[in-house]
């Protein structure tokens, strides 16, 4: 059992910073209007926006300074993805940060800096971790052959068609191994979109198939796994971040409309139905809100010992289920008007929804939280 | 002058071993969790023998003025003492009306004959304290307290009726909120507060039996009792801001207070420990995946109350829906205490359906008791539905 009661929490002057900065720029930048404006994009997001986000040095904070980011590790990454999942604002930031994840832990200084000075430049990258429908199952079959060519493809890949390099997990002379994959590498239509419940992200499957890997694109060794379960982890948190912002979102939503609906000539807010459950949403949001921070105190030093992953575990399962509950009284409490695609209301259920599935659900992770803290 | 790093550390070893050499053995009877559950004279005796033994060893009111009992040192070593007394799971020190609310409020706001007079009776256990705020009509509305204190020469007369009384029937005094002007334009100006004298002629306790088939608790009868005029504290029409102040000390504000535990936490872990031996389906119970999945909920939800705790000191964390983590406190606490006790229950197997008394319970019954008496703290002090609304009208704006 690792220690039971590791409550550390510590929050530096530079995420304060950050903190504000992020939430003040994601408010003026991505009303909700904006948001629904990029709902049927072919990207999701406004590359002059993007732009900015580099310009502030976002894509570049958990990146080494050596490779030109800021070096401020993960931990500072929280307060700007729970700013942006507060104006429920997309951009290929998270799959950036995770694929620079991937190759700082798994790579070598050759590979890091070579390949990480163009993700801190704004130049979108991702992973391709899933091979099935199950994040539980850890099995790699997309085949790397002798020759270095790929066979098969990966499902949900995030914000694929943006990314000019996948970090992709593959089966590589009976190990597992990582290849990094240029855009210009894949063949006409191996990118297949997802049709997602949530339209403010997007996702494709793609087909590897046919790719030679360059042989200085190729990663393997040991660390190829502890990097890829660490990278679980970390997306698990930052999907965590940004659910907590949504919920936060959400909560302003829920309240702005008890505040001025009235029936029965009444402001619908003072009846105690909607009040109280409202009122939980709050606790539970600020709870979501301790534990993300709480996992980013843990991360300070980059490892992702025992603690750190019960803390990341934890976020997740909290953060999206809160974010469930959340989305899924807006709609009730919008009552008609919440049926509608009009309300935004439904922004949230459908974030709620797609959170949950990414990196594990809620259930994942405390089937795993329990082999951790009772066995 | 502070005390170095050094001298706490020896104190804080000093303290444990002698916690370790003193706890007291298992007397054959449950104890109380809370002061709020003394509930017969042998538990008293009991908690009164084990709180003038902390005291007469000086750990108890350490901070507190040396001629009034106390040690006169800094707070840092009371800490220390609390400390050790959780961590070495020790009875708790059970007159902490006396210790947490009217000592600390004498201490700062009474007189030096006060001081002389109550003090060191507070410390030493020999004069228990109860509280006279809550009326049977005034439960949360504690301004509206009807309480009758009629000044006749030199003494007040006293009529009307507590209820909730902690300890009524033990105590020796109580610190009370009586009306001594009904004409007063403002309700709150009309109240006054005393510390009032419980043993005389006029003053009668009926104990409330609790759900939990025990005592703890009292209906205080007030029948043309004369107590001495000079048990005003500050003057007539000062009444609801001393309260005031008496709340601050009641919702937890530590200074002043004179330390010593209050209440034997209880937490997921001791829950966990008493079940690994509980079998479910002819296995550990603690292999149910089902049960594994509440387990975990309950781990977490102890952990965030603890790190919204940690958050709620960080500035920069607390920018949106501020004042949400305070204020909600009481509310997510108590509703967590009661939802773990109830699991705890449940997952006991059929042993869950024993209760104190009968010598299979699991742990004599102390989850089922406990369990019950959670409901006091979502009850007391405000219920969580009327916790609800505050933060509902306070923190999100919500009309009332």
């Amino acid at each position: 059992m690792s220690s039971p009661g590791n409550t550390a929490l510590r929050f530096s002057e530079e995420q304060a910073m950050l903190l504000e900065v992020a939430r003040e720029f994601c408010r003026n930048k991505s009303p909700i209007a904006e948001v629904r404006a990029q709902l049927e994009t072919q990207d999701g997001f406004d590359q002059a926006l993007w732009d900015e986000m580099v310009l502030l040095g976002w894509a570049g904070i958990a990146v080494p300074e050596a490779c030109g980011g800021s070096g401020l590790g993960i931990g500072a990454l929280i307060p700007v993805v729970e700013s942006m999942g507060r104006a429920m604002l997309g951009t290929p930031l998270i799959s950036s940060a995770l694929a620079a994840q991937l190759l700082l832990r798994a790579g070598n200084s050759e590979q890091t800096e070579r390949l990480l000075p163009a993700i801190a430049g704004g130049s979108p990258a991702t992973v391709a971790l899933l091979d099935n429908s199950d994040w539980g199952d850890e099995t790699v079959s997309l085949l790397l052959d002798e020759e270095r060519i790929l066979h098969g493809s990966k499902k949900f890949v995030p914000d694929a068609s943006v990314a000019r390099m996948v970090v992709v997990s593959v089966l590589h002379q009976g190990e597992v191994a990582l290849a990094i994959v240029r855009a210009d590498q894949l063949n006409d239509g191996a990118i297949y979109p997802n049709t997602l419940i949530d339209q403010t992200k997007r996702s494709a499957n793609v087909d590897f198939s046919g790719v030679l890997v360059d042989e200085n694109n190729l990663i393997t060794g040991p660390k190829v796994a502890e990097a890829l379960r660490d990278t679980r982890l970390l997306g698990a948190l930052l999907v965590a971040a940004e659910a907590t912002g949504a919920s936060a979102a959400c909560l302003d939503t829920i309240v702005e409309y008890l505040k001025t609906r009235k029936q029965f000539g009444k402001l619908i807010g003072s009846y105690q139905a909607l009040k109280h459950p409202t009122v939980d949403i709050l606790t539970a949001m600020d709870s979501s809100r301790s534990f993300i921070y709480h996992a980013a105190t843990l991360l300070e030093e980059g490892v992702v010992d025992a603690d750190a992953e019960i803390a990341c575990r934890m976020a997740k399962a909290h953060a999206v289920e809160t974010l469930l509950y959340a989305g899924d009284r807006a709609v009730q409490f919008h009552g008609g008007m919440g049926f509608t695609y009009e309300c935004d209301a439904q922004l949230y259920i459908r974030r709620a929804q797609w959170s949950q599935q990414q990196f594990g659900d809620a259930q994942h992770h405390r089937k795993r939280l329990a082999a951790l803290l009772l066995d | 002058m502070s005390a170095s790093d050094k001298e706490l550390k020896d104190f804080r070893t000093e303290v444990s071993a002698w916690m370790k050499e003193n706890n007291p053995a298992n007397p054959g009877f449950l104890l109380p969790q809370t002061f709020m559950e003394v509930g017969d004279e042998r538990q008293l005796e009991f908690l009164r023998e084990w709180q003038h033994k902390i005291w007469s060893a000086g750990y108890l009111g350490m901070a507190w003025p040396k001629k009034y009992g106390g040690r006169g040192v800094e707070a840092n070593f009371q800490s220390i003492a609390d400390q050790e007394m959780r961590r070495n799971g020790v009875p708790i020190c059970f007159n902490v009306i006396g210790l947490g609310w009217a000592g600390p409020l004498i201490n700062e706001m009474g007189t030096e004959e006060e001081k002389a007079k109550y003090l060191k009776g507070i410390l030493n256990a020999e004069d228990v304290w109860c509280q006279g705020f809550s009326e049977p009509d005034h439960g949360s509305d504690l301004g509206n307290a009807q309480l009758r204190a009629v000044r006749d020469g030199d003494e007040y007369v006293l009529n009307g009726q507590k209820i909730w009384t902690t300890m009524g029937n033990f105590a020796k005094y109580m610190i009370m909120l009586a009306r001594t002007n009904p004409e007063a334009p403002r309700k709150y100006d009309g109240l006054s507060y005393f510390l009032s004298p419980m043993l005389v002629p006029g003053i009668e306790t009926r104990p409330i039996r609790k759900i939990t088939g025990e005592y703890g608790f009292t209906e205080t009868f007030f029948t043309d009792a004369r107590i001495p005029a000079d048990c005003i504290m500050g003057e007539e029409g000062q009444g609801w801001k001393i309260a005031m102040q008496t709340l601050q000390y009641e919702r937890g504000a530590e200074a002043g207070a004179a330390g010593g535990q209050s209440m034997v936490r209880v937490v997921v872990d001791d829950m966990i420990s008493e079940l690994r031996d509980v079998q479910r389906d002819g296995e550990p119970v603690l292999k149910d995946p089902v049960v594994r999945d509440q387990l975990v909920k309950a781990i977490m939800e102890e952990r965030a109350m603890m790190l919204g705790e940690r958050r709620s000191h960080i500035g920069p964390l607390t920018t949106d829906y501020p004042g949400s983590l305070p204020l909600s406190n009481k509310l997510r606490a108590t509703e967590m205490t009661r939802r773990m006790r109830q699991l705890a229950i449940n997952l006991q197997g059929a042993e869950g359906a024993l209760y104190v008394g009968d010598d299979e319970a699991r742990q004599g019954g102390f989850w089922q008791r406990a369990y019950f008496n959670s409901f006091s703290a979502t009850i007391g002090g405000g219920t969580s539905q009327v916790q609800a609304n505050i933060v509902a009208e306070h923190i999100l704006g919500l009309p009332k």
